[in-house]
């Protein structure tokens, strides 16, 4: 199975692509169904609050996820295009706009030989938008790593 | 071009000590020679380039062609690269993916062929 590529399309997009060893209906109802949903999206140490996707044009969805720490994670949004089990398109708004505006998302489902082969694609409000992501909590943790390395140039070690 | 796993792990293993972060810190500031590095840090001249000759490995600095001199430069972007957004989506995607694998597997597990189902 191939691994997961990213690549940037334009600059307001990132695509993510991977294939799964299973057939495309199964891969899509694991994409639009929630109690499917909540078994694989995001890190296994994040559980799902709120787990809401009304799987049809016009539907809405709504995920809320906890993380290790207590910290909870909103986003939702309207998906606009459903088809069954090829090709789905969807708006996304995290609660704390993390993506700087709403996102376009898709997501393409191809079946070759009982393999699928998923390729999403999240298209940004602005490039800046897409380079940002600087507020997640992943990011904190690297600013925390550079406050460090603002004290150790204040006191650089003795050996 | 995207980072590597193996890229990132070389990156990490460079950054994981607290000196060659701070020389970094001190090049991100502008070029500096070995024995310009080697005076705030208090360790000897090979210390110190044995840490540079890390740095190099991992990508994360070069040394300029400039005669004597040889200025130790910066490489900003492997740093990008493991600090920044796209390795924190890659991640998150990794993870689900890989839990979504067992999933579908459980699901064929139990489900009939394919083709009759629904």
């Amino acid at each position: 199975m191939q691994p997961l590529s990213i690549t940037l399309p334009s600059d307001r997009e990132i695509q993510v692509t991977r294939s799964f060893a299973a057939p495309a209906d199964l891969v899509f109802d694991c994409w639009t169904i929630p109690a499917l949903i909540r078994r694989w999206l995001g890190p296994a140490d994040w559980v799902f609050i709120t787990c809401e996707f009304d799987a049809r044009v016009g539907g809405k969805y709504r995920f809320v996820t906890r993380g290790p720490d207590g910290f909870e994670m909103g986003s939702g949004g309207t998906i606009t295009e459903f088809i069954r089990p090829e090709w789905m398109k969807s708006t996304e708004l995290y609660d704390m706009d993390w993506t700087g505006g709403e996102t376009i998302n898709s997501n393409r489902f191809t079946e070759v030989d009982g393999i699928t082969t998923s390729v999403l694609t999240v298209l940004y409000a602005t490039r800046e938008a897409r380079d940002g992501a600087r507020a997640t909590p992943m990011a904190e943790g690297m600013e925390m790593g550079f406050k460090r390395l603002d004290e150790l140039l204040e006191n650089p070690p003795a050996y | 071009m995207l980072p590597s796993s193996s890229q990132l792990d070389l990156t990490f293993a460079a950054l994981a000590d607290p000196t060659r972060r701070a020389i970094l810190a001190r090049l991100a500031e502008g070029d500096a020679t070995v024995n310009e590095l080697v005076a705030p840090f208090d360790m000897s001249q090979p210390a110190i380039s044995r840490h540079l000759k890390v740095l190099e490995t991992a990508g994360l600095v070069s040394r300029r062609q400039d005669a004597q001199r040889r200025p130790v430069h910066i490489e900003a972007l492997p740093l990008a690269d493991a600090v920044g957004w796209l390795e924190t989506y890659r991640k998150f995607w990794e993870t689900s993916y890989e839990r979504l694998d067992g999933l579908l597997a459980e699901l064929q597990s139990f489900a009939p062929k394919s083709d009759q189902k629904n």
